[in-house]
């Protein structure tokens, strides 16, 4: 079983891990992609999260905000387009949402949480219900900042859960922003590609936890 | 897989960015490991103007970095935004203490990464304004104007900007003009048959043989309608009338007119457009300053064409006559 706390070395294995399955699920994500977009979204993620792979073999960190922004500022420059923008700023806001903070906990996770998504509203505007990654982010939040008094394995296991069922909601959205905008009610019964990501990224997390 | 004359998939926007630098070697700086192009010998004290977008659509972007056109250029992946660093890199080459206008075509993914690079530009004391070129009418409707896709119409913003950066020295002013070029700026497409993205291999949409989508994107986005084929003049009839109603443009305008190839379609239907096109604007009693026949903004080898217009009053249309050199537009 694990602590109650990841050490820092956890972390950098965490996000390893993550960023390996998000570099396999590539075809996943593409194929989610060519329903309502161009079909480029799992090349896009993929190539973020090579590079984010390549950022954590070569560079140390002293910080977990100094992490989370370098592994952010990664994904903004190698993923592109509005994913890039996106999952950029959510790790960015993450990083910035540990500024001080010296330990890794249900508590400081949640908080760290809570900065992503309010960095990732800031800079793209989306709401709850536009059918975008915003759809899976605010429950998986929402849930860890309910859950903080449980340990971290049993918040994310949540977290993920709630991830899912947003992920799962956008298939009865109609997209009302990015590319997928124009297709409006074509875009019914197709899950947002951002969506499924953010999903897969709690999901990858919670494995990696429950692993330890 | 789709064929196309391409090495590795991952390279094409390297490849053909670096072919487009040779092509235009002794103006040009190449910034390859920021997927650039800037123009040599950039005056000081000059309005920067900076443009860019995905890549795919050549010979947009980066074909219009030019004399008294964009200074540079900055390109992403096919079909996806530059990222900030990238935007930010270029910005920094370009500016030469008058500050920098973003010029560039109002997608989320582009409107983010240049706001981002814009924060950050600001941090740096470079002065940043930003012109979104929402000109495709049939992406939302009039009351929704800023919500509409920025199309081929690109390329007279990017004129009318290059222009006014050449003889003003003030970026407020030099923003009001593009601001105003692109208000007075419409177009609409028509898709015949789709493109595809070299790295998936795959087209992004289908259309039956005989189908055609009307007011379709640049990538692919829904148009208004989608219907069997009609001839030249009844199509460019149903693409031009909405055009000029929806500025509108009026009797006795005087107009530039832009026939754009998106990507597959003969130059033979290109005229035969134009002469459609022609007609009717006559019929409208608007007079045509100058007209661009050719490609221009394309989406890989999506077959069909767009029409853009440009309403020209004194100050627009004595900034269109500037001279301008470049790889896509040259005009003495």
């Amino acid at each position: 079983m694990m602590e109650e706390a990841l050490s820092f070395t956890q972390v950098i294995s965490l996000l390893e891990y993550v960023s390996h399955k998000m570099v396999e699920s590539k075809e996943l994500l593409s194929h989610a992609d060519q329903a309502i977009g161009d079909g480029d979204h799992g090349i896009g993620m993929a190539r973020g999260f090579e590079a984010v792979l390549e950022k954590l073999k070569l560079s140390t960190f002293s910080t977990y905000e100094d992490l989370f922004k370098n592994v952010g500022m990664t994904l903004l420059s190698n993923i592109g387009g509005a994913a890039g923008a996106i999952f950029g700023s959510l790790f960015i806001g993450v990083g910035k949402g540990f500024a001080g903070v010296e330990s890794f906990t249900s508590q400081t996770w949640a908080d760290a949480l809570t900065s992503g998504l309010n960095s990732v509203i800031k800079r793209g505007g989306a709401k709850v219900g536009d059918k975008t990654m915003v759809d899976a982010l605010v429950p998986a939040v929402e849930t860890a900042v309910a859950n903080v008094s449980e340990p971290l394995s049993v918040l994310t296991e949540l977290s993920y859960r709630s991830a899912q069922k947003g992920m799962e909601k956008t298939k009865d959205y109609i997209a009302t922003t990015g590319k997928a905008k124009t297709l409006s009610e074509r875009s019914l019964g197709f899950r947002d590609p951002g969506a499924i990501s953010t999903y897969l990224i709690f999901k990858f997390m919670n494995e990696f936890i429950r692993s330890l | 897989m789709v064929k196309k004359v391409i090495n590795n998939p991952k390279d094409v926007t390297k490849e053909s960015l670096r072919g487009l630098h040779l092509a235009r070697e002794e103006e040009t700086i190449l910034m390859e490991e920021y997927s650039s192009l800037i123009m040599k010998n950039i005056p000081k004290g000059k309005v920067a103007v900076l443009v860019g977008g995905g890549s795919g659509h050549e010979p947009l972007f980066a074909g219009f970095v030019g004399e008294n056109l964009a200074d540079g250029a900055v390109c992403g992946n096919v079909f996806a935004a530059p990222s900030p660093d990238r935007i930010l890199a270029t910005t920094r080459a370009v500016d030469r203490g008058k500050g920098v206008l973003y010029l560039y075509g109002n997608y989320a993914g582009d409107n983010m990464n240049f706001d981002i690079a814009s924060e950050l530009a600001e941090e740096l004391d470079i002065p940043i304004k930003t012109v979104r070129v929402w000109d495709d009418v049939a992406s939302a409707p009039l009351d929704k104007i800023t919500e509409r896709r920025g199309i081929a119409g690109d390329v007279f913003v990017i004129k009318i900007a290059g222009a006014a950066a050449k003889e003003i020295s003030d970026l407020e002013e030099v923003y009001r003009v593009t601001c105003k070029a692109r208000d007075f700026t419409r177009s609409m497409g028509v898709a015949l048959s789709p493109g595809s993205i070299p790295e998936t291999g795959e087209y992004t949409f289908t259309l039956g043989v005989d189908e055609i989508e009307i007011g379709m994107g640049l990538h692919g986005e829904r148009g208004i309608a989608r219907q069997r084929m009609i001839p030249a003049d009844e199509l460019v009839d149903l693409v031009l009338k909405r055009i000029i109603e929806d500025l509108p443009f009026v009797q006795e305008d005087k107009v530039c007119l832009l026939i754009n190839n998106l990507g597959a379609t003969t130059m033979m239907e290109l005229l035969i457009i134009n002469r459609a096109a022609r007609k009717i604007l006559n019929d409208y009693g608007m007079n045509v300053h100058k007209t661009l026949i050719g490609s221009y903004c394309t989406s890989q080898e999506m077959a069909g064409f767009s029409i853009s217009l440009l309403k020209l009053d004194l100050e627009l249309e004595r900034l269109f006559d500037i001279p301008v050199s470049s790889f896509a537009l040259t005009m003495d």
